[in-house]
């Protein structure tokens, strides 16, 4: 929904000469300038592992004359459209937008000399003319209605009037703060303001970080135009670069990625089969259908195809050597449980112990864990990990199960204390299952160093690094990637 | 058709009035793809109007909605088009002796015989339409690769009869839950529209414009409470019909404000699995009672 553009007259003009000595052009199409820029952001967004290819450049130079581009979040809107195709490329994208051009804008005014604080100085007179009531209720609507080039506008206002009392501390993120007080600005309900003020009920907290996101530029680009020199470029960190999530937006994420695994699963080997694919022909029902057409079987009714359903048997580590992953491990099978109806899952530590039914009654993750952590009873004396153990026990208990249909998935670190890998015992498994797969939780470096032993497994089973859910949904990708498939 | 779509500012009014509440990006989007005439692909969890968004393109340029849902198994038999074997068996059959092969060929191969599937239907139409390519991520790859010829060129190749290229340019829309990783090819010929549930506002604002009947205090607690279910680990988040499903169950119901009690008794409107059912009332519930008493206790004091 577009909210109504507000009447910008009843405000003190800001200039945006700024702006003008960047797009300094009319509306038939990006200048030749801008085009050079768009072209560096290009290959900026590249430099952070976004897929930009010629065509969605051209792309963008096709869409932005279409559009009132000079307006920002429209020229950002286009961009982002043509340029950035999933989620996290969105996000990235407008990581860089900020960074690049707020560089590239403050570039070109230190280079012409532009200081927008002299020339507001200049046109509106002292700072004490500018009305801080008016100014804080402003900013408080525009909070609200969420208009960027509005809030933009106001930021700098508010930075006019109260920068130049003296007041500046030099540390950008003090200084907002300090704004932000004096405008008494709060998400906390104030019912001193009439009912229409949004003040009223109080500020919604992202609007109010969103002004605070672009006081903070406007305060870096008064600190770039006093000292003339631009601060060095930082790449961004995966911290930042990552979506924005908490422990609950985690565990919905693994479900996410075994939903998908699900399909994979289920859908995987209709494709390897090919040409069997239709081998089947139902003769009975070709024969009735070929009635319609006076005996000629020009119609073929196959035999329906029955998807294979997968069966599920999960092996959990949950000893003390990797307890940092377990949580994430244990999130992994809850949501496997979830989607899965034939599945059986164990954990260990030194023995194995069948929690299927403890996951099937729990619904709730944190009461699936600690019904684990309180019944499953699998450290028996030392709590360190027996493998060997551990595969002969979990042979014993689904022999008969095991067939080339049903898949074993280990999570585990491989690392046996100094015991017995067995082996032999495992690659037994892994004959009788029709898949065996292994998430390790360890970066790849510490593989086979000190008692990891997975090296040793590996040529029965195909293993994985695995401790995010990025890397879990790398593991789902491989499942579909043709080498998975020869079995 | 496409003089009205002068600028997303128009998009934007025009999807208004058939009800659907756009964002500047989406209106913004769907104003690039009709002049640029570029495929647009939608992604976004399920139930934020991502098939409404072409269903009401439609409605607001007057065009036809062409739609084609896709599904695990989909082939070019269903999508673009097939031959009318059943016509051609009957057709050669009734030919006279005699007849050479050549002209039974060149009749049984004829526009005649074609079954037209939606992608070949929106292609061949006369007038401009808008095709929805409705859950790109449920079919295969290889469904993928064979869009891609439609996509950029906008034609069909028939091998009998050649090339069918658009005679009107369709405005193309393609959803995805995300269930499945698209390939690199197709995203670089669509523009991107990501769409999230709304924020609160845009929600209540969709809420009053589908129900004008609610209070605008019952709606606002409405998308709050409805914002608060989804931050939960749901299996099936509430959509926006839901919201608006619930809010005509309150206005039928003459509900003045949302408390545990009715809360309870008509969540099942917005929540949809048992277990989701047992969580949501254990979470929002327990909220609800307690912001229940705390507007209630403060003026008592």
């Amino acid at each position: 929904m577009a909210p109504p553009r507000p009447d910008r007259s009843g405000r003190p003009a800001v200039p945006a000469s700024r702006r003008a000595a960047l797009f300094a052009a009319d509306r038939t199409g990006p200048p030749e300038g801008l085009v050079a820029h768009i072209l560096e952001f290009g290959e900026e967004l590249r430099g952070e592992g976004v897929a930009v290819g010629t065509s969605e450049l051209l792309d963008a130079f096709a869409a932005l004359p279409q559009v009132p581009w000079e307006e920002q979040s429209i020229f950002r809107e286009t961009l982002a459209t043509t340029l950035a195709k999933s989620p996290d490329d969105r996000r990235t994208f407008d990581l860089v937008f900020d960074r690049f051009f707020f560089r590239a804008s403050e570039l070109a005014a230190v280079e012409e000399g532009v200081d927008e604080g002299a020339m507001a100085a200049g046109r509106e007179g002292s700072p004490d003319e500018v009305d801080l009531d008016d100014l804080r209720r402003q900013i408080a609507a525009m909070i609200d209605a969420g208009d960027d080039d509005a809030l933009r506008d106001l930021a700098r206002l508010a930075i006019f009037a109260f920068g130049q009392q003296g007041e500046g501390s030099g540390v950008v993120g003090v200084d907002v703060q300090r704004i932000r007080r004096r405008l008494e600005l709060r998400t906390d309900p104030q019912p001193e303001f009439p009912p229409e003020d949004p003040r009223h009920g109080g500020l919604p907290r992202a609007g109010l970080r969103r002004f605070e996101q672009v006081l903070r530029q406007e305060l870096e680009r008064r600190q770039i135009a006093r000292t003339g020199a631009l601060p060095p470029a930082r790449p961004l960190s995966d911290l930042s670069r990552a979506l924005p999530s908490g422990p609950l937006a985690d565990l919905a994420n693994v479900h996410r990625v075994v939903a998908q695994l699900k399909r994979r699963l289920k859908t995987q080997g209709l494709e390897q089969r090919g040409s069997r694919r239709h081998a089947h022909v139902d003769v009975r029902r070709t024969m009735r259908a070929s009635l319609e057409t006076g005996g000629v079987p020009v119609v073929l009714k196959y035999r329906p195809l029955r998807p294979r359903r997968p069966e599920l048997f999960v092996l959990c580590d949950v000893s003390t050597s990797v307890t940092s992953a377990s949580v994430f491990f244990l999130s992994v099978l809850h949501a496997l449980h979830d989607s899965f109806r034939r599945m059986r899952s164990f954990v260990f530590i030194e023995r194995i112990s069948e929690v299927t039914e403890i996951l099937q009654r729990e619904r709730d993750f944190k009461a699936a864990s600690a019904a684990i952590g309180r019944d499953a009873g699998v450290a028996d004396i030392t709590g360190y990990t027996d493998y060997g153990r551990v595969w002969r026990e979990f042979l014993e208990q689904v022999e008969d199960e095991l067939q080339p249909r049903s898949t074993v998935i280990v999570l585990g670190d491989a690392r046996t204390n100094g015991r017995d890998p067995a082996v032999d015992v495992f690659a037994q498994i892994a004959a009788r299952a029709g898949r065996t797969y292994w998430l390790n939780p360890e970066p790849r470096l510490y593989w086979n160093y000190g008692d990891s032993v997975i090296g040793a497994y590996a040529p029965y089973c195909e293993t994985f690094e695995c401790w995010t859910t990025a890397q879990l949904e790398e593991f789902v990708k491989a499942l579909t990637a043709p080498h998975a498939m020869k079995r | 058709m496409a003089a009205e779509l002068a600028s997303a500012q128009d998009v934007a009014q025009g999807l208004r009035d058939v009800g659907y509440l756009a964002d500047d990006a989406t209106a913004l989007v769907a104003y690039l793809a009709a002049q640029l005439g570029k495929p647009i692909l939608v992604e976004g969890p399920a139930g934020v109007g991502k098939t409404q968004l072409a269903k009401s393109l439609a409605q607001a340029t007057g065009r036809t909605l062409v739609r084609l849902q896709c599904y695990e198994g989909l082939d070019e038999a269903k999508a673009l088009y097939e031959w009318n074997y059943r016509k051609q068996l009957l057709r050669i059959q009734a030919e006279a002796d005699g007849t050479g092969w050549d002209d039974v060929q060149d009749d049984i191969f004829g526009p005649e015989f074609l079954l037209e599937r939606p992608l070949l239907r929106a292609i061949a139409s006369p007038e401009p339409v808008v095709l929805l390519i409705d859950e790109i991520d449920k079919t295969d790859q290889e469904f993928e690769a064979m869009l891609l010829e439609l996509l950029s060129d906008f034609q069909i190749t028939i091998p009998e009869m050649g090339r069918i290229e658009a005679s009107s340019m369709p405005l193309v829309l393609l959803t995805s839950n995300n269930s499945r990783e698209l390939t690199e090819a197709l995203k670089r010929r669509c523009l991107y529209l990501w769409l999230d549930y709304p924020e609160l506002e845009h929600e209540l604002a969709i809420v009053r414009l589908q129900v004008p009947g609610l209070g605008e205090q019952v709606a606002r607690r409405l998308v709050e409470v409805v914002a608060m279910v989804r931050e939960l680990d749901l299996k099936k988040p509430p959509s926006i019909a839901e919201s608006i499903d619930w809010a005509r169950a309150l206005l039928l119901l003459g509900v003045q404000d949302i408390d545990e009690q009715i809360f309870r008794e008509t969540m099942s409107v917005i929540v949809k699995h048992r277990t989701d059912l047992d969580l949501v009332a254990e979470r929002v519930g327990v909220k609800l009672s307690s912001a229940q008493e705390a507007p209630g206790g403060a003026p008592a004091a």
